[in-house]
């Protein structure tokens, strides 16, 4: 690797060839601040809370875009930088709803910490005219603030450079600039998918998810309802972060034992659901297969995805697999199959999910989500949002044992906790589709490494009983779009798409804990976050759905075969064609 | 923003035209302003079925096409009135109080700058100096200038065109 020699704060530093200075900077130890950069997201050198000194250089330079070049000298700390950056966060703030007491991310908000660094205070110094914002609750899964926006941008380069979508931006200009959706329509009114990208890299409280946890807290506190909760693969993986634990740390064991404390009936698992959507869609695609059905698949678990495709794909939704999401087909089991089982009403049980996505809120809300005549899930959480019940009740969490989900909905495999990591539903699904076509006596294949990784959009081919099973694996919505887009036009073709709507996918939903820009920008959280189910997975002593005891259970007494007429009626859903525009 | 939306009335020739004009600059780097700029002079404003139109010929957000259009002051959301009425906001109008005028007729028209009427009769905009400081302060509507004015006069000359 081609290195560059250059100088920082008159250390000398050697950096890789096409690093920028902040990047070089880190090589030193030294972390320069930064508001509007995000790795791979947002680079527009517009904020200029980075801004460093560079010898001969006219003006400071933001140090997150500019360049290093050999013999460079740079300081990150002279008294011209630290007054500088001062002075653009006192601008900031000037314009800034500074109700931070009980502001949702009070404690790890980064305009927030930035001002504790640099030394600017809260004062009446700063009270000059400020725009005044309507709080935006038309979406299903957030709130928009823009009064506590600080217009780095963040949100709509997310919005439109990965998941191609594109439903907020700048408008207006000058100190009238404000983020909006076209003609100042409501989040709710656009083609907006509820991702929840751009909340999980706001800086600051201006986005965040429509918080339920005091509804759970008030469905807890009824001695007339039933409560349970189901968490999503995902969870596990994430939940850590917000209670210290390194980026990656499976806290599946304190966070059972979490919410069994909070007051939950009973705490199962949404992988036991994974394993069932593995039994219906691996008969699906059978089927599809076998009798000239529509290919190739599409996977249907991903909310956002699935809003995507009505959207921007209506023509393909013939192509998504009728599988309820595992959140769903969790919830219809558990208010038709377990509901029956313990002699309890579905009416009285409240299904409370824990989800790494706020598009599961928007979820709960579709058209035919309601086996037992009543909604399948009533109410989901996000990561953060448990990880703030955990708090309000005041659950040490560190300190908490490991415990083990309830019987019979608590039961599953290796093959459901992947489902949280992209590549991790198909990878399940080949276990036992494999399984199935090579014949049900047979040894089949455990992994399948070339639908593994982070990578954007991956392909594989796997010659199954004399056929090419060929898959492809999208996550992030703009990688979808543009594999979609290969299949229409038929440059490609496959049998089976697994498609997630988050980058990485659920490990990086918009409900996890939100991740400051000075650890994303030099860490993969995708990587990190998935290695843990993975590893997870290795450890399973079952690792393919179609082994998962508590499954064959329920086929066996209650809903017959996979597939069956009851299974449709119970786990199966239909979709809606939209348009991109509905004027 | 106008809450009451005066309807869109734009005809084949103008949805013709405009697409000739995407179809002309689609693949020019940077072509959104030309088009903008020529779908403005063939509709006279851009409301949202213009900007739906150009958003969907060029595969891009509504979103981003609304960004540029209400940073440029240059383009209008809103059609022109029958009656343009303008307000000089121009030093010398100014301190003589065009901005209280300003103020009255938006209070009287129910519309803010830049907006038209919902029954399409009257816009309202301000400008900078037409060069009647003399008269200071002064409003145009249409070619007619009314100078030296106060603003209890606004009423009057908003009556002459009922």
């Amino acid at each position: 690797m081609e290195t560059v020699n250059i100088k920082i704060n008159g250390m000398a530093v050697a950096a890789p060839k096409g690093s920028t200075i902040l990047e070089a900077a880190r090589y030193a130890g030294i972390d320069i601040p930064t508001l509007c950069y995000l790795k791979d997201i947002n680079a527009i050198g517009a904020c200029r809370i980075c801004v460093v000194e560079v010898k001969g250089a006219r003006s400071l330079v933001a140090s997150c875009v500019y360049p290093i070049n050999e013999g460079m000298e740079v300081w990150t700390n002279s008294p011209k930088v630290l007054n500088s950056r001062k002075r653009t966060l006192q601008l900031i703030i000037s314009n800034h709803d500074r109700k931070c007491l009980s502001c949702v991310r009070s404690g790890n908000c980064e305009l927030q910490k930035l001002c504790k660094d640099l030394h600017v205070d809260d004062e009446a110094y700063y009270d000059g005219e400020k725009t005044h914002y309507a709080i935006d609750d038309s979406a299903a899964h957030m709130y928009r603030d823009n009064n506590k926006c600080i217009l780095c941008r963040r949100c709509s380069a997310v919005c439109e450079n990965v998941q191609g979508i594109g439903v907020i931006g700048p408008n207006e200009r000058g100190f009238k600039t404000n983020i909006s959706s076209a003609f100042y329509m409501g989040l709710g009114e656009t083609s907006c998918v509820s991702c929840g990208q751009c909340i999980a890299v706001c800086p600051t409280g201006a986005l965040s998810e429509k918080d339920c946890t005091d509804k759970v807290l008030e469905a807890i506190n009824d001695p007339s309802k039933h409560v349970i909760v189901q968490t999503a693969p995902a969870v596990r993986a994430g939940l850590g972060e917000a209670f210290g634990y390194p980026i990656g740390t499976n806290v599946e064991g304190k966070m059972v034992a979490a919410l069994r404390r909070i007051g939950f009936d009973k705490v199962f698992d949404t992988d036991f659901a994974a394993d069932l959507t593995i039994m219906e869609e691996a008969t699906e695609f059978l089927d599809r297969v076998q009798n000239g059905g529509v290919l190739p698949l599409i996977t249907s678990c991903s909310p956002g995805w699935i809003k995507y495709c009505e959207h921007y794909f209506p023509d393909m939704t013939e192509n998504l697999s009728s599988c309820k999401s595992p959140q769903q087909m969790f919830g219809a089991t558990a208010k038709t199959y377990y509901a029956e089982k313990m002699g309890i009403d579905p009416k009285d049980i409240v299904m409370v999910s824990v989800m790494p996505c706020t598009a599961k809120k928007f979820e709960i809300g579709r058209d035919n989500q309601n086996a037992a005549g009543v909604p399948d899930v009533d109410i989901s959480i996000t990561t953060r949002e448990l990880a703030r019940l955990i708090e309000r009740v005041g659950l040490n969490f560190s300190l908490l044992p490991d415990e083990e989900f309830d019987a019979p909905l608590g039961m599953s495999t290796g093959a459901a906790v992947i489902f949280g990591a992209t590549g991790g539903v198909m990878e399940a699904a080949l276990r036992t589709a494999v399984w199935k076509l090579t014949g049900e006596t047979s040894d089949s294949p455990v992994e399948f490494t070339e639908v593994r990784g982070v990578a954007g959009i991956k392909e594989a081919t796997y010659n199954v009983a004399g056929m090419d099973v060929k898959v492809a694996v999208a996550s992030g919505l703009k990688n979808a779009k543009e594999l979609l887009e290969k299949v229409k036009s038929g440059e490609a073709e496959y049998h089976f798409i697994e498609i997630m709507g988050c980058p990485g996918g659920c490990v990086n939903g918009g409900g996890q804990p939100q991740v400051p820009a000075s650890v994303r920008n030099f860490t993969d959280i995708r990587a990190l976050r998935a290695k843990a189910l993975y590893d997870a997975d290795a450890a399973m002593p079952v690792r393919k759905s179609h082994e998962n005891a508590a499954v064959k259970e329920l086929y066996d007494t209650y809903l017959g075969a996979p597939g069956s007429h009851k299974a449709h009626e119970i786990l199966h859903t239909t979709y809606v064609k939209r348009k991109i525009h509905e004027i | 923003m106008a809450s009451n939306k005066i309807p869109f009335a734009g005809s084949k020739e103008q949805e013709a035209a405009l697409m000739q004009i995407i179809s002309e600059h689609k693949d020019d780097p940077g072509c959104l302003m030309p088009i903008l700029q020529k779908a403005q002079d063939i509709y006279g404003y851009l409301p949202i079925e213009v900007q739906t139109m150009i958003a969907d010929e060029l595969h891009i957000p509504l979103e981003k096409v609304y960004g540029v259009v209400t940073f440029y002051a240059q383009f209008s959301l809103y059609p022109k009135g029958r009656y343009k009425v303008s307000v000089c906001l121009g030093t010398a109008c100014y301190v003589k109080g065009s901005g209280d005028i300003f103020n009255k007729l938006q209070e009287l028209l129910g519309i803010g700058s830049g907006e038209c009427t919902p029954d399409g009769k009257f816009s309202l905009e301000a400008c900078r100096c037409i060069g009647a400081c003399g008269l200071a302060p002064v409003l145009t509507v249409n070619d007619e200038v009314y100078g030296r004015l106060t603003v209890d006069d606004v009423e009057g000359i908003l009556q002459k065109y009922a």
